[in-house]
Parts: structure tokens; C-alpha cells; sequence
């Protein structure tokens, strides 16, 4: 079965080129994206047609603005605040870091299994393999994860991790896995799901979230969930622990209703999820359920640099809908797995060069057409196709070199051929002899212009250049 | 430098400047305008189009009500609380009926696997509604606690017409959320769901595979 053998795969961006290839050769993959982005695309129209579109995502892109211009004090009011509330705070510079603090909270209670609700910066630190090296099982309670996990795979959206697989290859990996009947009963495996995933959350030590919203004025955490495994993730365990990136805070509590909006509606074109569960500390002495302690790690893992620089800061408006990849042109045709990253997509095409380096990462903001479809869609208006040129520029060394690995595309033939280019282009005379003259020499151009030319046709320079045609006739040589 | 000085230093010698922070106008995300009529309408139909079932009663017969649903869904071990009016009135009404009442009022640790296994229902009572999207709010107390409303198979929770409010932003503002948080705030909207498996829609992968929700009007109860 191919989803099987899919899982020894080990993707990489460095070989975006040899994965996309072989994507586009794929045609289960791409009838599995295909299919899911239209239907994607359909329902966030769908949902929005009663709104007024372009003012919400004015006021989401405004409120993401906002938090970030007063980011530094937000999150020491964020941290007193969830002190005040109970909740244990921590920083982290890097994914190692932050993973180092989650193994040591979990050894600390003696943990031996942690059960996990989604989150992508935990799969950015690689947790999992962390927690595993050190003993821990960590094991994914969203049912697109959990799948893909048992798949031994990542996911290949950030909201949809399992769309690269369709009904038949996930019956044969639960058959494979679990021992459940081969089927095509959607019901019959989630309810199987259920009931395995429902034996863990009760023997779990530890629960790990991600955040989507950390509002600074409350001290609250928001998760946006409809399966209920981010709510039993946070409840059951005696320990929750959640993870975030330091850019998803925002300043009121007011700000989270708009950006809650527009988030499920581009996510997955919902008007709302099942549930939003907000949470501002651990139980209470009179409470009955929850956990005991509640802690939050703050993990910067090179969003602090990005925040540098004032055109690359709008990569942190992001809230991970994932509408720019549901309607890019390139994602929907190679899949998420193709770009080798956590975030794939145009987003991740923005914000893995600055976590990886552009060394590992130079393919990635030229796998786009620029169409500009990312960008319309965002709903926190980030301008993700001048972003993608920002880094074309950095990693050929004309940018301003803000980005780890800026230049490594740099080659001293093309940055000669362009000097080249521009002397000639701005030195009519010596424009016009070089035309006459490749009009001349038309015959010596080749056909074949490497990749370029596997799908096209060579240009051949004309005998006569334009100029040369106008300048004939109007000498009165008539047309020729 | 410990990692929480070396980050806010980053941000606050930010090299391209400090930025400015733009004010928001909020204006898009309230000022509905719908009366009471339109509300309930919108909110019945939002939540029944994610499998929520909405039952109209009034103030003092929604008892009936929750033992027709407690007899429809064949429901023998009910979960409820024991302050809140919602769950007093609820056991005042079911104690001669054969379902089982489960209180609730006990650490989770001595309970947790009779709660997942064996508890058919949970009742809650809700703070109000919003119509927009089609959702309850709740905030979870030592008498109706987190799990009621995630761990059983089904949920009934009861909500009062005039409690349901336009939009979210509406809610947290006309009741001052910010002015002090419960541990758990919740919007509900519809029983647990995924669409991991190729985008097909299943309920109950976590939580409740049912939600009902009880309205109850003090005036004329709609058909």
C-alpha cells in the first residue's frame, strides 16, 4: 500500500525540486489535494458572502499590527498576568530550548505519556522526537495527526494534516496499526479512533496544546478546535502544558472575537468550530476537574529576528488558517509534503527561510508564480507575494541581507550577466549594434535552452529588430 | 542573560524602530440589529446546521421537556450539578423518573472512568447564546464542571431565549469578560466533529456525538 510505503520517506526542502517532481508524477496525491482544496475553496467563499470581507480583514490585519507594534510589553503583561492566574510562564530562544523545558516539566511529574492536542510549534521543535529520546511517549490526539502519526509521517497541511491520505489508505493504516476492519465507514473509524485515543487521555500525565490566541490583558489561552481532543487534552491530564510562539499575542480580549472570525471561516470556511475553549489557569481548590498546574512556554525560535526588519514583520501578522496554501496554484498540485518543512505553502515559504536558513531553504520562495492568490485571501492581509520577491532578493545578495543564508544564490556569471544587461541596456548605441548583430547571428542561437526549453519553443531573434523595421519605412521603404 | 531578558532586549532595540500602533475599529464585528425573533431564528438554524437539535419549551414546563429528550435518546445515567437552578429544578423533576442521576460535586481523580464509560448524558446549563455563529457560551463551575459537557456521549444544555445575544464581540463585551475570567471559558457550537479522513464529515470523535439544546421562553414558544 502506498500510504504505508510513503512513510519511510524522509522529506527535506533541499530537495524540493526531486519531491515536486515526483508529486506531479503522483496521481493519488494529486487527486487528493485537488479534490480537498476546491472543496476548501468553495466553502470559505460560501461562508464570507454575508460579510463585509475587505473591512474584517482590515480590522484583523490592524489588531495583529497592533499586538506586534507593542509586542514586547504584551507579553511581559501576558506573563504577569498568567502568573497572576496560576499559570507557570517560561521563554524559550529556540525549538531545543523549549523542548528542554517541556522534558524537564514532564520528568519533574515522572511523566511516562504525554497525550498532545495539535500544535504546529511543537512539530516545528520536533517534540515528539525529543520526548521519545528521552523516554516519553508523546502521542497526537487530533485525528489527522494521530493518523498521520501512525503513519509515521507529518502533516501535509496545517489544519488538515492527514489530506495527503484518502478514505482507503487510512483504513489500511488503522488496519495495519490497530487492528481495526478494513472499511470505508467514516463513522466506524472514527469511532474506533475514539475509543483508543479515549484510553490514553485518561492514562496521560501530561497534556501539550498549542495556543492560537494569548491575550495579554486576561492572561487567557485560546484554542480553536472542533474534534474536543484540544479540550481533553487540557482538562483531563493533571498537567497542561501549552506551547506558542511569541507572535500570538494579542493585547484585549476584545481583539480575539474578529480574529476567531476570520480564522475559521479561511481556515476550513466554518462560520465557527465546535469549540473555543479559553482558559486562565489551573483548577481551583474548589473545583472538580482540570489540571493541577498550567504551565506556558514562550518560544521565539527566530521570530525575534523577523520582528527586525520592518517589511519582513508582517510574516508574524499570520494567524495558520492555511488559505494561502488551499488556494496556491503550486501547493495544490505537489502537496504539503513536497516543501520538506513544518509550514508548507506560501506561508511557509516566507517563514521557514528564516527558521532553516536560506542555504536549505533558497528553493522554496521561488516555488511560486506570484499569482498573488496567498495574498489576497490572507485574512490578516500579509503581502506573502512581495514577501516571496523579498526573499528571491536575499538569497541572490540584493537584498539587505536580514536573512540567515542571504546571498547563497548569488553567482558571480548571472550577477555579470546582468551587469551586462544593464550597461547595454542603458547605451542605445551599443543596444542597437548588439540587436543588428544577434539578428545577424539568428541562426547560431541554439534550440535547446536547458529546462527552459523542454516545454517551449527557443526564441529566435528576428533579422530585423523593430527599430530597424521603423526606421526602413519611414525612409520610405514600405513594409517588408 | 537568561533566554526571557535576551528575547524582549531583541524586540525592544528593534534595528528598523519602534513601530506605531494603529487603533481598531470594531464597528464589523457588531451592530447587528436583529430582534429577538431574528436571533433565535439565525441561532437555530446555525447550530442545527452542525447536527446541534434545538427543542422549545417554556420557563415552567422545560422539565417535560428534558425527560421526553432523556427518553428519546434512551438515557439511563444522567450527569448534572446541584446548585445552579437548571440542575436543582432538573432533580426535583427526575426524581421519581428511572434515570439514574449522577452527581458531579466529586474530584475527577475518584471518578474518571465511570465518567468516561458509563455516564450517558451530561446536563449543563449555558450563560447565553450568540446568533451569529450558532454558539452557547459556558464558564464551567465547581457545580457543573469542564468535563460534563465533553466526556459523555450526549449533551443537553439549557438555554434561555432571551439570553442569546448577537455576536461573540457582543457577548465578551456586554458582559465585561475582561473584567475577571473563569479557569474555562467555552463556546459551544454542535457535537464534536472531524473531517480528517478525506474531508468526510463524522460526529462524536471526542466529545459528545449529540448535542440538544433546550431553549426556554417566557413568553410564546415558537412551533
Amino acid at each position: 500500500m502506498s500510504a504505508v510505503d510513503d512513510a519511510v520517506h524522509t522529506y527535506t526542502p533541499r530537495e524540493f525540486h526531486r519531491q515536486a517532481h515526483d508529486a506531479l508524477g503522483n496521481p493519488q496525491i494529486r487527486g487528493n489535494f485537488r479534490r480537498a482544496m476546491d472543496g476548501l475553496m468553495a466553502k470559505r467563499r460560501g461562508v464570507f458572502s454575508d460579510w463585509d470581507l475587505e473591512t474584517l480583514r482590515e480590522l484583523g490585519a490592524n489588531i495583529r499590527l497592533r499586538a506586534l507594534a507593542k509586542l514586547p510589553d504584551l507579553l511581559e503583561q501576558l506573563e504577569a498576568n498568567c502568573q497572576a492566574n496560576g499559570i507557570q510562564v517560561h521563554w524559550a530562544s529556540d525549538g531545543d530550548e523549549a523542548c528542554r523545558i517541556i522534558g524537564e516539566i514532564c520528568q519533574s511529574h515522572d511523566a511516562r505519556a504525554v497525550i498532545k492536542g495539535k500544535s504546529m510549534v511543537s512539530e516545528e521543535m520536533h517534540l515528539n522526537a525529543h520526548l521519545e529520546r528521552a523516554g516519553i511517549e508523546a502521542l497526537e490526539s487530533d485525528l489527522g495527526e494521530y493518523l498521520v502519526q501512525l503513519n509515521e509521517q507529518t502533516p501535509s497541511h496545517i489544519i488538515m494534516p492527514a489530506i495527503h491520505l484518502n478514505t482507503d489508505e487510512i483504513s489500511e493504516i488503522m488496519h495495519t496499526k490497530t487492528g481495526t476492519e478494513r472499511t470505508r465507514d467514516v463513522d466506524y473509524m472514527t469511532a474506533a479512533a475514539r475509543q483508543q485515543l479515549r484510553e490514553r487521555f485518561m492514562a496521560a500525565d501530561v497534556g501539550v496544546s498549542g495556543v492560537n490566541f494569548a491575550v495579554a490583558e486576561t492572561g487567557t489561552l485560546c484554542l480553536v478546535e472542533n474534534e474536543g481532543n484540544g479540550r481533553m487534552t487540557t482538562t483531563v491530564p493533571p498537567v497542561h502544558i501549552a506551547v506558542t510562539g511569541i507572535e500570538k499575542v494579542v493585547e484585549q480580549l476584545r481583539d480575539v472575537p474578529p480574529l476567531y472570525a476570520l480564522l475559521t471561516r479561511s481556515a476550513t470556511g466554518q462560520h465557527v468550530t465546535t469549540y473555543f475553549n479559553m482558559i486562565s489557569g489551573p483548577r481551583k481548590s474548589d473545583e472538580h476537574d482540570g489540571p493541577r498546574e498550567v504551565h506556558l512556554v514562550l518560544v521565539d525560535n527566530g521570530r525575534s529576528s523577523i520582528y527586525q526588519d520592518d517589511e519582513l514583520l508582517d510574516t508574524l501578522r499570520c494567524i495558520r488558517c492555511g488559505a494561502c496554501m488551499n488556494h496556491c496554484p503550486v501547493y495544490t498540485r505537489v502537496g504539503g509534503h513536497t516543501y520538506g518543512t513544518t509550514y508548507p505553502g506560501p506561508i511557509g515559504s516566507i517563514l521557514m527561510p528564516h527558521m532553516l536558513g536560506l542555504e536549505e531553504t533558497k528553493d522554496l520562495p521561488t516555488a511560486s508564480s506570484l499569482c498573488g492568490a496567498c495574498g489576497e485571501v490572507c485574512p490578516v492581509k500579509i503581502p506573502i507575494p512581495d514577501l516571496l520577491v523579498r526573499l528571491r532578493k536575499e538569497s541572490v545578495g540584493e537584498g539587505r541581507g536580514n536573512v540567515p543564508g542571504a546571498g547563497v544564490k548569488r553567482s558571480a556569471k548571472e550577477v555579470a550577466a546582468w551587469k551586462g544587461f544593464q550597461w547595454l541596456a542603458t547605451h542605445p548605441a551599443a543596444w542597437r549594434r548588439s540587436t543588428a548583430l544577434a539578428g545577424k547571428l539568428h541562426k547560431l542561437v541554439p534550440s535547446s535552452l536547458g529546462p527552459w526549453t523542454d516545454h517551449r519553443t527557443a526564441p529566435k531573434p528576428a533579422k530585423a529588430s523593430l527599430h530597424a523595421l521603423v526606421k526602413r519605412y519611414r525612409r520610405g521603404e514600405g513594409e517588408s | 542573560m537568561s533566554s526571557r531578558e535576551t528575547i524582549l532586549k531583541r524586540l525592544r532595540e528593534r534595528s528598523d524602530g519602534p513601530l506605531t500602533a494603529p487603533a481598531s475599529d470594531f464597528a464589523v464585528v457588531t451592530g447587528r440589529g436583529w430582534d429577538a425573533s431574528e436571533r433565535l431564528a439565525r441561532f437555530e438554524q446555525l447550530i442545527g446546521s452542525v447536527h446541534g437539535e434545538v427543542m422549545h419549551t417554556t420557563q415552567a414546563g422545560w422539565t417535560e421537556t428534558l425527560a421526553k429528550v432523556l427518553a428519546a435518546k434512551g438515557i439511563a445515567r444522567l450527569a448534572l450539578g446541584r446548585e445552579h437552578p437548571v440542575a436543582a429544578e432538573a432533580r426535583r423533576a427526575l426524581a421519581d423518573h428511572s434515570v439514574e442521576l449522577v452527581d458531579v460535586d466529586r474530584d475527577i481523580e475518584a471518578w474518571q472512568r465511570e465518567q468516561f464509560e458509563s455516564v450517558d448524558a451530561g446536563l449543563t446549563s449555558t450563560r447565553g447564546g450568540i446568533a451569529e455563529t450558532g454558539s452557547l457560551w459556558l464558564w464551567p463551575t465547581s457545580d457543573e464542571p469542564r468535563l460534563i459537557s465533553l466526556v459523555p456521549p450526549t449533551h443537553i444544555a439549557v438555554l434561555d431565549a432571551d439570553s442569546i445575544e448577537d455576536t461573540f464581540f457582543d457577548v465578551v463585551e456586554r458582559n465585561a469578560w475582561a473584567q475577571g475570567m473563569p479557569t474555562n471559558a467555552l463556546l459551544i457550537s454542535g457535537p464534536s466533529k472531524t473531517a480528517d479522513i478525506e474531508q468526510t464529515l463524522a460526529y462524536g470523535v471526542h466529545g459528545p456525538k449529540a448535542l440538544v439544546v433546550i431553549v426556554r421562553h417566557t413568553g410564546e414558544v415558537p412551533a
